[in-house]
């Protein structure tokens, strides 16, 4: 192999790039920050012709998922990007796209939503459509956002999954921060996702399909447990696609990231690139003789519970660290998910729930410290387990 | 553990502080750094007060939030001195450097900051309105940051304007910005 020239992108470039090198046939788009220079880039793309993407320029987001269903169902490839306000509107059309099983890649910004109106990154937009039957990928680096966004064509286009997939990003923190990134080669990316040819399209006139049907509440609930099968069944696909593509292009794929689980006493299961943030302290405190670990879920639909429970096992005390909050409930969204697989795996684990960083909110270093500090309390049963929210 | 570099930037918006940021990271990159370089996104209009950042580190940087304990804080315009406090958090050992008239006596003063923390000043608007003819003081800052740190040697910040520039500008603005970051390497004085 040789050796890869590294430069310094955004998560939003990298993204555009992956997109650029996959060339879907269609992309309906409308701007929203934190998504924006995604399409930008992409529309220069276009212009350039370095790719053979018709642009569908559109009048909102519930158009540009209302033209990608179309364009899928149709039988093209098809990828968008959206953020927050954006997502949120695409709402209707997010059931629709994977209730028809359209393998259309969207990447989403993440963002908080209004009001107040806050542009800054937050997961309040993803939770949202994480019951729609997408498959929703978190990145924590903007390398990993173009990965995931490569693998996530593979792995919506695979005949034994046939959904669509959001391959997510945090707002500015990953989108617009420059990294040091490493690009593959335009032909390997080309070959490793393939041709596309739609098994069912609407186009295929020797094989005609209807789609978009009326069902009655039998059929309905067949085909929506079609899907929650195709969803659940995805896990070890996204696997195998992760896998094949760390072997070609040497960076580490895990459905989990566990690091230092092993023999942990407390463990902080986080999403995105807040793990980042807590990796960095976990290391320090792992210098200071301290059992730390760091779980951090790289899928979250579908949600990866045994491999969550495995890296869990065993601590005296868990965080779980929530970008969005699910309000009324008694806990945030990935904490709701995590403690429901250990209690369905039999782990009595003391855990915590903490909301951080919504609308961008810094994550400072003493906010993970006083997470660690908690643990030790909490395995001490001298803290209470209440949600917190963290920072304020 | 390797040692993390973190540069914290004060300016105005206008002032070219994100590009500088950038520059930084990139050129450091070219040693095969790990880096990080962010602006702080907020309600931006030109002359309102900004924050950028940047990383550089050996290892490959995890840490995703903003800089609170800056190693280094470059200031862009020194009215900022009345209304930000620019060196909060700076380490013990942190280096502070100025784009201003002041004298570095003066300007160490007027930081208020403890005797280990270095104090650099730079006229960069003057070197910037000499040579670029326009007061746009990220060039020449980063020349003074070179000397005065050892983030990122003169010659390859020189090399990383010339890639970068070289796409975009003519060969006598090229020059004026090589000129200014030279100057400013030149001129920089410690207290």
């Amino acid at each position: 192999m040789t050796e890869k020239q590294a430069f310094s992108a955004t998560g939003n470039q990298m993204i555009a790039e992956a997109m650029r090198q996959v060339d879907p046939d269609v992309m309906a788009a409308y701007p929203i920050t934190p998504q924006t220079t995604i399409v930008e880039n992409y529309a220069k793309y276009v212009a350039n012709g370095q790719v053979h993407t018709e642009f569908v320029t559109v009048e909102s987001e519930h158009s540009a998922m209302s033209a990608c269903v179309g364009a899928s169902a149709a039988g093209a490839r098809v990828a968008t990007a959206t953020a927050s306000q954006g997502l949120a509107l695409m709402w209707e059309e997010l059931f629709i796209a994977a209730g028809m099983r359209l393998p259309i890649v969207m990447a989403n910004a993440n963002r908080a939503l209004s009001a107040p109106i806050n542009i800054h990154g937050d997961h309040s937009d993803v939770m949202g459509a994480r019951d729609t039957g997408w498959i929703i990928f978190f990145a924590e680096t903007a390398q990993e956002a173009y990965d995931n966004t490569v693998i996530s064509f593979c792995v919506a286009e695979d005949e034994r999954v046939l959904l669509p997939v959001m391959t997510t990003l945090d707002g500015f923190i990953t989108s617009h921060a420059m990294e040091r990134c490493v690009l593959e080669d335009d032909e390997m990316v080309k070959s490793f996702v393939g041709p596309y040819e739609a098994k069912y399209a609407l186009l295929n006139t020797d094989d005609p399909i209807g789609a978009g049907m009326f069902a009655m509440g039998d059929c309905y609930m067949k085909s929506r447990l079609a899907l929650r099968n195709a969803n659940d069944g995805s896990l070890p696909i996204i696997e195998e696609y992760g896998k094949k593509w760390a072997e070609a292009c040497g960076r580490p794929f895990d459905l989990v990231d566990a690091w230092g689980t092993e023999d942990a006493d407390y463990v902080v299961v986080v999403l995105g690139s807040a793990a980042g943030n807590v990796r960095h302290i976990a290391r320090e405190l792992r210098a200071e003789g301290k059992k730390v670990g760091v779980v951090r879920p790289r899928v979250y639909r579908p949600f990866p519970a045994e491999q969550i429970v495995e890296a869990c096992k065993g601590a005296k005390a868990i965080a779980v660290l929530d970008r969005a909050d699910s309000i009324g409930a008694k806990h945030a969204p990935l904490a709701a998910d995590t403690l429901a697989a250990l209690y369905a795996a039999g782990e009595q684990i003391p855990a915590k729930n903490y909301v951080y960083g919504l609308g961008g909110n810094d994550v400072t270093n003493d906010c993970i410290h006083r997470v660690f500090d908690d643990l030790e309390k909490l395995a001490a049963g001298t803290v209470s387990d209440e949600l917190v929210y963290l920072g304020i | 553990m390797s040692q993390l570099i973190e540069i914290r930037w004060h300016a105005r918006a206008g002032q070219g502080a994100v590009t500088a940021a950038k520059l930084v990271a990139d050129t450091a990159l070219m040693d095969g750094a790990y880096i990080q370089a962010m602006p702080e996104y907020g309600p931006e209009r030109t002359g309102a007060p900004l924050k950028a950042y940047t990383r550089v580190c050996s290892e490959p940087i995890e840490v995703h939030n903003t800089i609170t304990n800056p190693s280094i804080v470059v200031v862009l315009d020194d009215t900022l001195l009345d209304t930000v406090n620019v060196t909060e958090g700076i380490e013990d050992d942190g280096v502070v450097i100025l784009n201003t008239e002041m004298s570095a006596e003066e300007a160490r003063a007027k930081l208020a900051v403890p005797a280990s923390v270095t104090v650099a000043v730079v006229d960069a608007s003057g070197i910037a309105l000499d040579t670029i003819k326009r007061d746009i003081p990220n060039t020449p800052i980063v020349g003074a940051l070179s000397k005065v740190t050892a983030v990122v040697p003169v010659d390859q910040v020189k090399e990383r304007l010339r890639i970068t520039f070289g796409k975009k500008f003519a060969q006598e603005m090229i020059d004026a910005n090589l000129d200014s970051v030279d100057r400013a390497y030149e001129e920089v004085v410690c207290a």
